[in-house]
């Protein structure tokens, strides 16, 4: 395999990793209104992502160094073709991740419940945002030859983006009760796994609207069609999808969190496969796409970078699982008590 | 406005906003881990009070630094995307390691930090918050290897019609950008110590507390003046560099119109432009501007003239941010060692405290003033020698930087007062019991 393959298939796993991290915490963000009542149990919520959060949101971070360093062409057309909502996840990131820190260092109950809304808003719009994105990616994006693009917000705001928009929010919705299913004691467990069995349904639905979708409105089947292999990835979504509900009605909660990192994965994988060897399809004319090779870092610099990707991600692998492992107890009222906690 | 003034005016919004924050983290992370190691060395509980304490002022300030920086990394993409097409083969991958290397370190080992007191042992514990700041530490290191090249590129060669990567050696052992390092980390250290002094003095005023202040004081007070020294030499040893490597910006540092040989070094003086010359000149020293940059009193120093019109720095901003950082360098030597002095007796010294108090936000002026000298004073080159500012905008509408624009004035000064409330408010609370 080239150099330019590596990194391409990489740069998928980048974003796939993330999304299964961010995704969890984002699907907490969301769920916190309704599955939790009393400020305690709103902090519970908070402090179950706790130590995890800001070690997540990094993936990002690297997966966007990472477009820079190895594909600074696409990183160029990409983040400024998607400028307006690029900034309007951003400033949502912001908000979030202050709200962690600010709000119960608020006295009033009224401010405490404008930085949970603010919260609220924090995760689901990033969600949202990078499902359509990326929705938008997998189809291609109006960019000329000189990597212009060719549109607007609205233009992103096409059926399929949505879908994708829709998809994202059901699945870290998905991914985030599972995870309290896992972290936290009754009654909040209780409410997690119900919202669990009813989205199920939901989220089956999307996922199969979407697959079907990307059929019609999309050219990502082609590469499986060339390739029939490359169907096996499609086990990872599929299979992921049909174990969460095993899983959940066994009560196996880490096993369900589990296939519903697989199915976040997969869906992730399923996209970035389909479009290889663009990372930016262009909708106007393939040969505007912005692709491997016209897009990526010299040998030298795809070499160093593999050497430190190489080196470095298995250490932080290992030490945030560590982390994981630290503080996998579940959180509880005493929590709460901790003077540093959230 | 076009895309290219109101993205540069973005860019700067919000890389002075990120600054804000950054270099109390350099400083304080540093600090808050000494304490907690004294900490688990004695086992007295005054330092663990101390760690507790002055941890929390560092984590609602690195809560802003965090989020302030993530826009910055997506904003060469957004505003800046020629840019990055251009050097991105050499640009990208130090931002990359720097995420890679440092901040996952910083931010997982940050909430092990903060969740871990009663989970880990006393040793790991203390461990994570050395990681922390040993972390962003050389996340600045990364940045500034980057804004080095910006400076002063190196290691690169021409291919393909950009920039690409030639010398990774070359490139990550860019004199430029670790004499920059030294002079920022060193500036982040003294802010950092002021800091401490500043809150310190607050409580000592209203003799809250001696004993927990005082002891505290006595970081801060050593970082004010190590690091007060040292930020001047290494600025002084930075001046040097832009002597020799950015003829341009050092002249306008200094207002220099002409070419000449032994040029003075005028203690008054208002700059003007190319046509009058300087509106006021007077006091000079004689040689006193050719020792500071060659370190030789009968050096030449190039004049704004011999360069062409287009380019020439801005020289007012240039001329005015190192006269005020430099001035303040000054005034923080001089006030370090008087507090050194006093540092057994704070609680008889009310004008002292009352100083070290109103002194806080100078540190950050100073080093506001240090990047607009250094970043402004590259200008009209964001790539010094090779790419113009002005080629480097990303072909977006000026209507989309416009809004954006407007966001983050009106979300970091909301941000801004919302951290110093807190800030203050847990200042001002004292250490828990
Ligand atoms: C001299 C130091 C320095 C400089 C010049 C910059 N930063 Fe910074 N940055 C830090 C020092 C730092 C830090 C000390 O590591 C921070 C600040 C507070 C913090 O929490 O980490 C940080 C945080 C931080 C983060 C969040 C990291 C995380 O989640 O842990 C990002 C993405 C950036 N920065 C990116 C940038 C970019 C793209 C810059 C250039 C324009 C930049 N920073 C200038
Ligand atoms: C954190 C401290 C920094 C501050 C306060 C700062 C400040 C500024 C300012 C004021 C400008 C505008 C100059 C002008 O247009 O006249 C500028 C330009 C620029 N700086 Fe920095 N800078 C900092 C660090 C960095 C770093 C570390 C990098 C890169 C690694 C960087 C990259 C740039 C770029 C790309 C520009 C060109 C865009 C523009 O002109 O606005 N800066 N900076
Ligand atoms: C007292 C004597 C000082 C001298 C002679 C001095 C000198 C300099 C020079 C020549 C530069 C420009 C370097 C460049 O363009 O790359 C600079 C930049 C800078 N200065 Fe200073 N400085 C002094 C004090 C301070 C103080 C007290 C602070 C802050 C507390 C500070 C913070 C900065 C920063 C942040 C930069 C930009 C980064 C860099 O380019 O190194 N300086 N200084």
């Amino acid at each position: 395999m080239d150099l330019g393959t590596i990194w391409f298939l990489l740069w998928g796993v980048l974003w796939a990793v993330y999304f299964v991290l961010d995704g969890f915490d984002l699907g907490v963000g969301m769920l916190a209104p309704v599955l939790a009542g009393s400020d305690t149990e709103k902090r519970i919520l908070l402090n179950s992502v706790g130590p995890f959060w800001d070690g997540n949101e990094v993936w990002l971070i690297t997966a966007g160094g990472v477009t820079f360093a190895a594909f600074p062409g696409t990183y160029a057309v990409m983040f400024s073709a998607l400028y307006t909502p690029l900034m309007l996840l951003l400033f949502a990131l912001i908000f979030r991740g202050i709200a962690f820190e600010f709000r119960s260092k608020m006295e009033t109950p009224a401010m405490r419940s404008l930085w949970d809304k603010i919260h609220f808003l924090g995760s689901f719009l990033p969600t949202l945002l990078l499902g359509v994105a990326f929705a938008n990616i997998f189809q291609g994006v109006p960019i000329d030859k000189n990597g212009i693009f060719q549109g607007n917000l609205f233009t992103l705001l096409n059926p399929y983006g949505l879908a994708g928009g829709v998809l994202f929010v059901l699945a870290f919705l998905m991914h985030g009760a599972l995870f309290l299913a896992c972290k936290t004691e009754n009654p909040i467990r209780d409410r997690a796994i119900r919202v669990a069995e009813k989205l199920w349904a939901a989220l089956l639905a999307v996922a199969v609207l979407f697959l079907v979708f990307s059929a019609v409105a999309t050219k990502l089947f082609l590469n499986y069609i060339e390739n029939p292999l490359l169907f096996a990835v499609l086990a990872l979504p599929v299979g992921g999808l049909l174990m969460q509900r095993v899983y959940i009605g066994q009560r196996r909660m880490l096993a369900a969190w589990t296939a519903s990192a697989v199915t976040i994965a997969g869906v992730a994988l399923f996209g970035v496969l389909g479009i290889y060897p663009a990372l930016l399809p262009s909708s106007l004319d393939p040969a505007f796409s912005m692709t491997i090779a016209n897009s990526a870092s010299s040998p030298l610099t795809l070499k160093i970078m593999l050497t430190v990707a190489l080196t470095f991600v298995p250490i932080v692998i290992l030490y945030q699982a560590w982390v994981y492992k630290t503080f996998s107890h579940k959180v509880t009222e005493k929590d709460v008590d901790y003077h540093e906690a959230y | 406005m076009d895309t290219l003034m109101l993205s540069r005016l973005q860019f700067a919004a919000a890389v002075f906003f990120h600054f804000i924050f950054v270099p109390l983290t350099l400083g304080l992370s540093i600090i808050v881990a000494l304490m907690e190691t004294r900490y688990v060395r004695t086992g007295d509980e005054i330092y663990k009070k101390m760690t507790k304490y002055w941890g929390k002022l560092f984590l609602i300030n690195f809560a802003l630094g965090i989020v302030t920086g993530i826009t910055l990394e997506f904003q060469f993409g957004t505003n800046w995307s020629r840019y990055s097409a251009y050097v991105g083969d050499i640009f990208g991958p130090l931002l990359a390691i720097e995420a890679s290397v440092a901040f996952f370190l910083e931010s997982t080992m940050l909430g092990v930090w903060v969740f871990g007191w009663d989970k880990l042992s006393k040793k790991m514990h203390c461990a994570a918050i050395w990681m922390v700041a040993i972390a962003s530490n050389l996340s600045a290191l990364w940045i500034i290897i980057a804004n080095g090249f910006m400076q002063n590129p190196l290691g690169y060669v021409m291919r393909n019609g950009r920039a690409e990567l030639d010398d990774f050696l070359a490139l990550i052992t860019n004199p430029y950008a670790w004499g920059e390092y030294a002079h920022v980390l060193t500036a982040a250290y003294l802010l950092s110590g002021f800091f401490v002094m500043g809150v310190c003095a607050w409580h000592l005023l209203r003799k809250k507390e001696v004993d927990f202040y005082t002891r505290s004081f006595k970081y801060g007070v050593s970082f004010a003046l190590i690091f007060s020294v040292l930020a001047a030499l290494a600025g002084h040893a930075q001046g040097n560099l832009v002597a020799k490597l950015q003829p341009a910006k050092l002249a306008a540092l200094e207002a220099q119109w002409n070419t000449e040989k032994r040029a003075p070094l005028h203690l008054l003086l208002v700059p003007g432009d190319a046509e009058k010359g300087n509106l006021v000149e007077a006091l000079p020293i004689p040689g006193g501007l050719s020792f500071i940059a060659y370190n030789d009193i009968n050096a030449e120093v190039k004049g704004l003239k011999d360069f062409k019109p287009e380019d020439r720095p801005p020289v007012a901003i240039t001329f005015w941010s190192f006269r005020i950082m430099v001035g303040l360098g000054t005034l923080f030597i001089a006030l370090a060692v008087f507090a050194w002095i006093k540092r057994n007796d704070l609680v008889n010294q009310p004008r002292l405290l009352r100083a070290l108090l109103w002194v806080i936000p100078l540190p950050y002026i100073a080093i506001d003033c240090g990047w607009a000298v250094a970043e402004v004073g590259r200008q009209p080159w964001i790539v010094h020698g090779l790419m113009r500012t002005k080629d480097a905008v990303s072909p977006v509408e000026p209507s989309q930087v416009a809004v954006s624009l407007a966001a983050f004035i009106v979300v970091y000064a909301m941000l801004g007062a919302i951290d110093i409330y807190l800030l203050a408010k847990y200042a001002k609370k004292g250490p828990v019991h």
